[in-house]
């Protein structure tokens, strides 16, 4: 079923498959709840410091305070009297920024590697397979620790650091993607009809490859999001801004004494992330047709 | 091709790979600003040029960038992974006193994940109209979307403060001075939280994988057959599905080794589980260099050692694979 236009661009059946995506995708309830949850965060996220314009870092109060216990801190103070509802509303900027830069490194990084092993095979998918292999073997976060300190922590080391380490899933997942399509009828069309390899691999192929890609690039930002609280819960990330897995970090040795202080900010983790994973999983049942009869 | 003959071009190339893993690690220290004869003055409040020439010589700094890397390469491939600056004692016997902590912790969570994953998966598959099915999308969701540290913690807070079942932190009661099977049921009791801490993220994703292949393989003809033959249902989902649906499980649990490293290290940190991932992580702090190198390494050879096997046991589950390279 293509349904190709005069000029032999397969464009058209990839829009068509764009509506009819969107239109299984409106119906996934649990989709939808991410969506709205995920348009809520950034809300909070983008608006919140200046509708509560609380320095996160300023001590407001007694420390430990329980929430509710301050009218000044309606969710409780951490173990310094530093105000909860300020880190979260403010610890959100960082996270999700580096959550989102770092998904798009690892996207390029992975969607070129893939694309290029994947379209010209040979030699340059054995190199390149062995690159990807290379990285798979390092261990992402103990590599990404390291490259931090050597680099100083800040937030463009700790994106950099994740986008280099998290790449190899999205290279073999474009590369399978490109194996399977630089095979097919419209792809030996544009190349009989003259089309460069570069314009076979970034306007024809591409935009075909695309779903699942999609699909895994919006659960890569779920991981990347994870993997920077990881960093700043160990401390590797820029102590002078604050952030949702900071805030945990710094308050873990007073759990029991301070329980909100912890538990509040991996809920906004947790939250976060499960909404990116309801609106990626509603993709991936969006974009393959196979799977809608579970 | 035969077993021997796969496993000796599988070790050539294991063995290639890690030495590209050693040169990218030397390389980036040698890189990074700052050095241990930098470290050392600056703990020592400065020192004359000379004293610092001769420290830098003693530490085979005077010389160039491939000579360096090439006296370290000798070294590792010798078996010498250098002397922790901090500890000042070898590095490997270092990583080595910590290895089995970790290999407890990620094979003990590894195993849980899988077991429980499994079950959950194929159960949910058997019982497609059943509350299982529930169970495991909801157990994905937490695991893929709960940063492991903070479930840590949040189970650290219910079972060891709240409820005080369990123990919150450290593998084993340094009080009680335990020996044979007491101490091992000390250390298994102290594994409780961090393995099932550990676990959660995979119980995840092979309770799911589990289900998708089974009901993949639900649906082929063999199992038609099976069914056709007149077999119980049960019959024909433990005795012919679950062999073959178990084959992307066996996979994944290899492909996933690095990453379960990674979670190794912030549930060591959470209840300072005396691992790898806690001495890497302080050797980082420190910038312990030599120490660094060494973490890394051993951890890139349990990630090949653990792919290997994962090859070994698909060779060993799927007998139509002969030719797997």
């Amino acid at each position: 079923m293509v349904e190709e236009t005069g000029d032999g661009r397969p464009e058209t059946k990839a829009r068509g498959l764009w509506r009819e995506a969107w239109s299984v995708f409106r119906r996934n309830r649990a989709a939808l709840v991410g969506l709205a949850l995920l348009a809520i965060i950034a809300l909070v996220v983008v608006l919140g410091p200046m509708a509560y314009p609380v320095d996160p870092f300023d001590i407001v109060g007694a420390p430990k305070a329980r929430p509710g216990a301050e009218a000044e801190a309606p969710l409780g103070t951490d173990y310094l009297g530093r105000d909860v509802l300020a880190g979260l509303i403010k610890g959100g900027r960082p996270t999700l920024l580096v959550g989102f830069c770092a998904a798009l490194i690892t996207a390029l990084i992975g969607i070129t590697i893939g694309a290029l092993g994947g379209f010209y095979g040979r030699w340059v998918d054995g190199v390149l397979g062995r690159v990807t292999e290379f990285f798979q073997v390092l261990p992402a976060l103990l590599f990404a620790m390291v490259l931090i300190t050597l680099f100083a922590p800040s937030l463009l080391t700790v994106t950099l650091a994740i986008g280099i380490v998290a790449w190899t899933s999205m290279a073999r997942l474009t590369r399978a993607e490109y194996l399977r399509i630089r095979e097919l009828e419209y792809v030996r069309a544009a190349r009989s009809i003259g089309a460069s390899n570069a314009r076979i691999i970034w306007r024809i192929i591409l935009p075909n490859a695309m779903p699942p890609i999609m699909v895994s690039a919006t659960l890569a930002t779920g991981s990347a999001i994870l993997f920077e609280a990881g960093l700043s819960f160990l401390g590797l990330s820029d102590p002078n801004i604050m952030s949702w897995g900071l805030m945990i970090g710094s308050n873990r040795n007073y759990l029991r004494e301070a329980w909100w202080a912890v538990t509040f900010p991996g809920l906004a983790i947790f939250v976060t992330v499960l909404a990116i994973s309801l609106v990626g999983d509603g993709l991936n049942d969006a974009f393959n047709p196979k799977l809608r009869t579970r | 091709m035969g077993f021997a003959a796969w496993l000796a071009r599988r070790i050539a190339y294991a063995a290639g790979l890690l030495a590209a893993v050693a040169i990218l690690n030397f390389s980036l220290m040698h890189l990074a600003p700052g050095d241990i004869v930098q470290t050392i003055v600056g703990e020592m409040g400065g020192a004359s040029e000379e004293t610092i020439a001769q420290l830098r010589k003693s530490y085979g700094l005077d010389r160039s960038f491939p000579e360096q890397l090439g006296i370290y390469l000798g070294r590792v491939a010798t078996g010498d992974l250098g002397t922790s600056a901090y500890y000042n004692q070898p590095v490997l016997n270092l990583i080595l006193d910590r290895v089995p902590a970790t290999v407890l912790l990620v094979v003990a969570a590894l195993g849980l994940a899988i077991t429980l994953g499994t079950f959950l998966g194929v159960m949910a598959a058997r019982f497609p109209a059943s509350w299982l099915g529930a169970v495991v999308t909801i157990v994905a969701l937490f695991g893929f979307s709960a940063p492991v540290f903070w479930s840590g913690l949040m189970l650290l807070l219910l079972f060891a403060s709240v409820f005080e079942l369990l123990p919150a932190s450290g593998m084993y009661d340094v009080a009680q001075g335990a020996t044979g099977i007491a101490y091992a049921l000390d250390v298994a009791y102290h594994l409780v939280l961090p393995a099932g801490t550990l676990a959660l993220i995979y119980l995840a994703l092979y309770s799911r994988l589990s289900r998708a292949s089974m009901l993949e393989v639900l649906g082929s003809d063999y199992v038609r057959t099976a069914r056709a033959k007149g077999l119980s249902e049960n019959k024909v989902v433990f005795k012919h599905a679950l062999r073959n649906a178990i084959l992307p499980v066996v996979t994944v649990a290899g492909l996933q080794l690095s990453a379960m490293l990674a979670g190794a290290v912030l549930v060591e940190t959470v209840f300072t589980w005396p691992g790898m991932g806690q001495l890497a992580f302080e050797s980082i702090l420190r910038r312990d260099n030599q120490l660094i190198l060494g973490i890394l390494l051993l951890s890139a050879v349990l990630v090949i050692v653990g792919n290997l096997l994962t090859d070994a046991a698909y060779r060993f589950i799927d007998p139509r694979i002969k030719t797997g390279g």
